[in-house]
C-alpha cells in the first residue's frame, strides 16, 4: 500500500506537484528524486505510524491489562467504527484539496431520519437505503455550492455542519427511537461467524478496500490526484474537475449517512444528537494518516494505520482508571495539530541544515 | 477581497470611481442588515406585540452583546484569510475560571477578574497563533484541534463541578444584569469594544495592514507588511475577545460548567459572514460583523417569540451562513465584471 502514492500519481501531477506546491508538508515529498537517500532517512510516514503503533502495544497494556485482549479489540473497534467508515471517502476528498466538516452532522440527520421513518411504520430494509440517498443528495449540496458558485469547501461545510444537525432536530427534536428490531441491532453488534472481528469491521474492510481501489487502481483516483495537486493544471489537461469532486461529496455524504445508520442500529438508539464532534477524529485520522491538507497526497492505506492507532490511544485512555477519560479530546486535538506541525518543522530543520552543508546554487527554487 | 485587488491593480483615475463602487455596495450590505433587522423586529412584534416590551429588548440586547464581542475577534482572523474556530471553547474557559476565582475569593476586584480572563483568552489564542504562523498550519487544522482540546482541558478542570450564582459577588452578577442609564452594562461594554476594535481596523495602520494580508497575501510581503506577526496578533486578540466574553458570559449567566460556549463557534463565524466580512478575506467590518451578530441572535429570539420550534435555530443559522457565502460570491463575480467593464471603457 505505501507505495502507491507515488506509483499512481501521474508525471503530470507528479511535475504540477513539485512546481506548484511550496507549501508542501512532508519532507520526502518535495526533496527531487535524486536525493534518495534524504528520503530514506526522513522514512516514510507510514514507517512512523506502523512505530507509534508498535510503540502503543506495551504502553497501553501497562495502563490496562485488558488492552491487549480480543474483547477489547472488539469493544474498541465497534466504538471506533463509524469514525473508520467516514475517514474513508473524506481521505478522497482531501487528496483533492477540499474539506468536508459536516459528515459528523450528515450522521446525526441520517440516524434522525432513520428514527422518523421506522415511526412512520416503514420497514428497515427500505428505510437503510432512503438514509443513505438522503445523505449522498447532503453531500450533493456541499458538492454544488463548491464547483457551482466556486464557495471555499470550508466555509460551506461548516455552513452545513449547522444546517444538517439543525436539520436533524427539525426532522426529530428530542425524541429518539430504541425500538428496532433485534435481527438488524444484532447484526450490527455482532460479531462476524465466530470470529472477534465485529460485522461492522467486516464491513469498514469491504468499503476499504473499493476505496482504496477507486484511490489508487483507477483512473478516477488518478484524477484526484492531479486535482489536489494542481487543479488548474488538472483542468486544462481536460478532467472534468467539478464533476470529480461533486462525486467525492456524494461519496463522503453517502458513507456518512451508512454510518449513521450503523451507530443507530449497533447502540439500539436513533436521534438527533448523535455523533456530535465526530468531524474532529473523522479529520484527525485522515491527517494523521499522511494525507496533505494541501492536497495531492496521502494513501488510504496510511489513513487504515492512523485509524488503527487513534482508535488504540482512545481505547487505552478509556480502559485507564486514573487518566480521566477528557484527555481523549486534548489528545486527539492535539495530534490533528501536530500532524500537520510535525512535517512542517521536521522540513524547516532539514531545510535549514541542507543550506548550511550544500551549495547556496542548488537550492534556487524553481 | 476581488474588488480590493482591482483597486489595488489599478491606482489611477479609476482607483477612486472603484473604490466608490466597492464602498457603495458594502455600505448596501450594512443597509441591508439594518433592514432586514427592522422588518423582524416590525414582523415579530405585531405577530407578538410582548416581543417589544422593556424586559425583551434587554434580553436581546445581552445575548447580542456577547456574540457581539466574538465577532469583533472573529472579524480580524477573517479579513486575515484564516478562521478561528476555538472561540467557544476559550470563552467556556475563561467563563469557569472567573466563576472559580470569585467563589473562592469574592473579595477579588472585577477589572482585575476581566484582565485576567482576558490573559487566558490571549494565552490561547497566542498558542493558536503561533501554530498558524511559525508553524504554517492552516488555521482550520490549528483552531479545529484546539476546538476541542481547550474544551476538554475545560472538563479536566472543571472536573464536573459547576460554579453557581449564589456563590458570586453581587457586585459581579450586577455586571451582567445591571444598566448604565437604562442602557444594559453588557450592551455598553460591547459597544465601547465594537468602536474600538471597528475604528483600529478602520484608520490604524496595523488595520489596514490586516486588510492587505488577506486581500493579497503575496503582494502584502512584498509591500514590506509583517505577516506572520499581524496574523498572530489577530488571534492574540480574537482570543482576548472571547476571553472577555468568557467573564460577561459568568457574569450573565451566573451559572457555568464546562460546556459553556458550546457550539459558539458556528453563530459567531454565521453572524460575522452574514455581517459582510467575506471569508475569502481582505474585507468587511466590525460593524457588519456586529449588526450580524445582532441579527442572528433577533432571529434566534423571534423563533421563540413566535413559537417556531426551538429546533430550527441551528438550521437557520447554517442556512444563513451559507446564503451569505453564496451572496458574497455572486456579487463578487458582479463587482469584477463591471469594474473591469469600467477599465476597458476608460482604456478604449
Amino acid at each position: 500500500m505505501p507505495a502507491e502514492a507515488e506509483s499512481v500519481t501521474t508525471p503530470a501531477a507528479d511535475d504540477a506537484a513539485a512546481a506548484g506546491r511550496s507549501a508542501d508538508t512532508t519532507p520526502d515529498a518535495d526533496a527531487p528524486r535524486s536525493r534518495e537517500g534524504l528520503r530514506a532517512i526522513a522514512g516514510r510516514w507510514e514507517t512512523l505510524l506502523v512505530a507509534l503503533f508498535i510503540v502503543l502495544l506495551p504502553i497501553g497494556q501497562a495502563i490496562s491489562p485488558e488492552f491487549l485482549t480480543s474483547d477489547s479489540f472488539t469493544t474498541g473497534s465497534l466504538d471506533f467504527s463509524e469514525i473508520a467508515l467516514m475517514a474513508l471517502p473524506l481521505t478522497l476528498v482531501v487528496v483533492a484539496a477540499e474539506i468536508d466538516l459536516s459528515v459528523a452532522s450528515v450522521l446525526g440527520l441520517s440516524s434522525a431520519l432513520m428514527a422518523t421513518l421506522w415511526n412512520g411504520g416503514l420497514p428497515l430494509e427500505l428505510i437503510m437505503p432512503l438514509c443513505i440517498v438522503a445523505g449522498g443528495l447532503c453531500g450533493a449540496f456541499n458538492g454544488l455550492l463548491v464547483t457551482r458558485l466556486g464557495l471555499p469547501s470550508l466555509a460551506v461545510t461548516i455552513g452545513t455542519l449547522a444546517l444538517f444537525r439543525g436539520l436533524a432536530f427539525v426532522v426529530i427534536g428530542d425524541d429518539s427511537v430504541t425500538d428496532f428490531p433485534a435481527v438488524w441491532t444484532d447484526r450490527a453488534f455482532g460479531n462476524f461467524a465466530g470470529t472477534a472481528v465485529p460485522n461492522v469491521i467486516v464491513l469498514f474492510a469491504v468499503l476499504a478496500v473499493l476505496f482504496a481501489v477507486l484511490l489508487h487502481f483507477t483512473p478516477f483516483g488518478r484524477s484526484v490526484f492531479a486535482i489536489g495537486a494542481n487543479e488548474e493544471a488538472a483542468f486544462y489537461s481536460g478532467l472534468r474537475v467539478k464533476r470529480i469532486k461533486l462525486t467525492l461529496f456524494v461519496l463522503s455524504g453517502a458513507v456518512a449517512a451508512l454510518a449513521g445508520v450503523v451507530i443507530s442500529l449497533r447502540n439500539s438508539t436513533a436521534a438527533a444528537n448523535v455523533g456530535v464532534g465526530f468531524e474532529l477524529t473523522v479529520v484527525t485520522a485522515v491527517l494523521l494518516g499522511g494525507v496533505s491538507i494541501f492536497g495531492g497526497r496521502g494513501t488510504i492505506g496510511g489513513v487504515i494505520l492512523a485509524l488503527l492507532l487513534l482508535g488504540g490511544i482512545q481505547k487505552a485512555l478509556l480502559l485507564s482508571e486514573s487518566i480521566s477519560s477528557y484527555w481523549i479530546q486534548i489528545v486527539t486535538g492535539t495530534l490533528l495539530v501536530s500532524s500537520v506541525l510535525g512535517p512542517n518543522l521536521v522540513r524547516r530543520v532539514s531545510d535549514a541544515r541542507r543550506r548550511h552543508s550544500t551549495q547556496p546554487t542548488q537550492e534556487v527554487s524553481p | 477581497m476581488s474588488a480590493v485587488d482591482a483597486t489595488a491593480a489599478d491606482p489611477t483615475a479609476t482607483g477612486g470611481e472603484a473604490r466608490r463602487l466597492t464602498e457603495w455596495v458594502f455600505r448596501v450590505r450594512e443597509l441591508g442588515i439594518v433592514g432586514a433587522f427592522v422588518l423582524l423586529m416590525v414582523f415579530t412584534a405585531v405577530m407578538e406585540p410582548r416581543f417589544v416590551n422593556a424586559d425583551s429588548l434587554r434580553n436581546l440586547a445581552l445575548n447580542a452583546a456577547i456574540f457581539a464581542i466574538l465577532a469583533a475577534g472573529q472579524t480580524l482572523v477573517i479579513i486575515t484569510r484564516n478562521v478561528d474556530l476555538s472561540v467557544g471553547s476559550v470563552l467556556g474557559l475563561a467563563a469557569f475560571m472567573a466563576g472559580d476565582l470569585l467563589s473562592a475569593h469574592p473579595g477579588l476586584a472585577i477589572p482585575a477578574v476581566i484582565v485576567l480572563g482576558m490573559a487566558l483568552g490571549a494565552a490561547c489564542g497566542a498558542l493558536n497563533g503561533v501554530l498558524v504562523t511559525f508553524g504554517q498550519v492552516p488555521a482550520l487544522v490549528v483552531t479545529l484541534g484546539t476546538l476541542y482540546a481547550f474544551r476538554g482541558v475545560a472538563f479536566l478542570w472543571t472536573d464536573g463541578r459547576q460554579v453557581n450564582a449564589e456563590t458570586l459577588p453581587d457586585a459581579f452578577l450586577n455586571l451582567g444584569t445591571g444598566s448604565i442609564l437604562g442602557v444594559p452594562t453588557l450592551a455598553v461594554i460591547a459597544l465601547v469594544v465594537v468602536v474600538v476594535v471597528g475604528q483600529a481596523l478602520r484608520d490604524f495602520r496595523v488595520g489596514r495592514e490586516l486588510y492587505a494580508i488577506g486581500s493579497n497575501p503575496e503582494g502584502a510581503r512584498l509591500a514590506g507588511v509583517r505577516s506572520g506577526r499581524r496574523v498572530f496578533w489577530a488571534f492574540v486578540a480574537s482570543g482576548a475577545l472571547a476571553g472577555l466574553a468568557g467573564v460577561l458570559f459568568t457574569a450573565r449567566f451566573g451559572t457555568v460548567d464546562a460546556t459553556a460556549g458550546s457550539g459558539y463557534e458556528l453563530t459567531v463565524i454565521s453572524a460575522t459572514v452574514v455581517g459582510g466580512v467575506a471569508i475569502f478575506g481582505g474585507t468587511g467590518s466590525v460593524y457588519g460583523a456586529a449588526l450580524g451578530a445582532l441579527l442572528l441572535n433577533t432571529i434566534t429570539s423571534s423563533l421563540i417569540v413566535l413559537k417556531v420550534d426551538a429546533f430550527w435555530q441551528q438550521a437557520a443559522i447554517g442556512a444563513l451562513l451559507l446564503l451569505a457565502i453564496a451572496f458574497d460570491r455572486l456579487v463578487g463575480l458582479r463587482l469584477d465584471a463591471a469594474l473591469r467593464r469600467r477599465s476597458a471603457l476608460r482604456a478604449g
